[in-house]
């Protein structure tokens, strides 16, 4: 996984509240999507959507118990600060190095 | 290799990156003040960031949304304490809520970007963030709710401490 959009996907999935409180409550995971809905005045879709980027962000993860399907903490994708530093510093290496390709681009143009 | 020093206090929380550019102190400025060239480095490739306000002086406000490729579209802003240009300019980088709002449950940092000349045409960029504090960081990593915080971080750790019993 790209580090740089890695991090993006965290904050980015961290961002909204309905979000925050689904990670929440995959801390106990028994719940599934459809019981996670319950807890929230939105649709089955919204929900599945919400669970969709927390699962991407690789904070949460779909665990089959049984025959259901439980929203789970994805204890990996859960990171300590030493490592949420070390990704901030892979966004902004990824950032140097586009703006050094824009000012060496824009000197090419120039010559 | 542009980036010529990368230092990281743990403790502190900070990180000061260094890197040096094959052109002048006022080309570089150009990306941070002019916003469509800021728009094409800020966000990964696969989260290009639109700016949608650019307000470049002590004050005023910066805002920007990334869009995924999933159609996700974090959101982002910046307050700008100080501006001089073409050297140095210093603002506080945190995260909106989906009407641009910005989101105080997600820490903000502070960042202070120097720009200086070191002849030859060249010149050298150093990046030093600030986070507000510790918890801050974990907040992030435990999701907001400040009651669910150590709750949550406990949790964590009776699984990851589980996890090692269970590998040894």
């Amino acid at each position: 996984m790209d580090p740089a959009a890695d991090i993006d996907r965290i904050f980015g999935a961290l961002a909204d509240a309905t979000r925050r409180d689904i990670v929440r409550r995959a801390i106990g995971g028994e719940e599934g999507v459809a019981e996670l809905a319950d807890h929230y005045p939105m649709s089955f879709a919204a929900v599945q959507k919400h669970v969709a980027v927390l699962e991407r962000a690789g904070l949460v993860t779909k665990q089959r118990i049984g025959r259901r399907k439980v929203v789970r903490i994805h204890v990996e994708g859960l990171r300590s600060a030493q490592r949420l530093l070390d990704q901030y510093e892979e966004l902004w290496r990824g950032r140097i190095e586009r703006m050094t390709d824009l000012v060496n681009d824009s000197k090419e143009t120039d010559a | 290799m542009t980036v010529t020093d990368v230092r990281k206090d743990h403790a502190a929380l900070t990180m000061t990156m260094t890197a040096e550019f094959d052109a002048a102190p006022e080309r570089v400025w150009q990306l941070w003040e002019d916003p469509r060239q800021l728009e094409r480095w800020w966000g990964p490739p696969t989260y290009p960031a639109t700016f949608t306000a650019h307000d470049l002086r002590p004050g005023g406000r910066v805002a920007y949304h990334m869009t995924g490729p999933g159609g996700d579209q974090p959101r982002g802003w910046w307050e700008v304490v100080e501006v001089d240009a073409p050297r140095s300019l210093v603002f506080r980088d945190g995260f909106a809520n989906d009407d641009g709002s910005p989101n105080l449950d997600l820490p903000v940092t502070t960042a202070r970007v120097t720009i200086e000349d070191v002849g030859g045409g060249r010149s050298r960029m150093t990046l030093e963030s600030v986070f507000p504090d510790a918890e801050a960081m974990e907040r992030v990593l435990a999701m907001g709710a400040e009651e669910g915080l150590k709750q949550a971080i406990g949790q964590i750790d009776a699984i990851l401490a589980e996890e090692s019993v269970a590998r040894s």
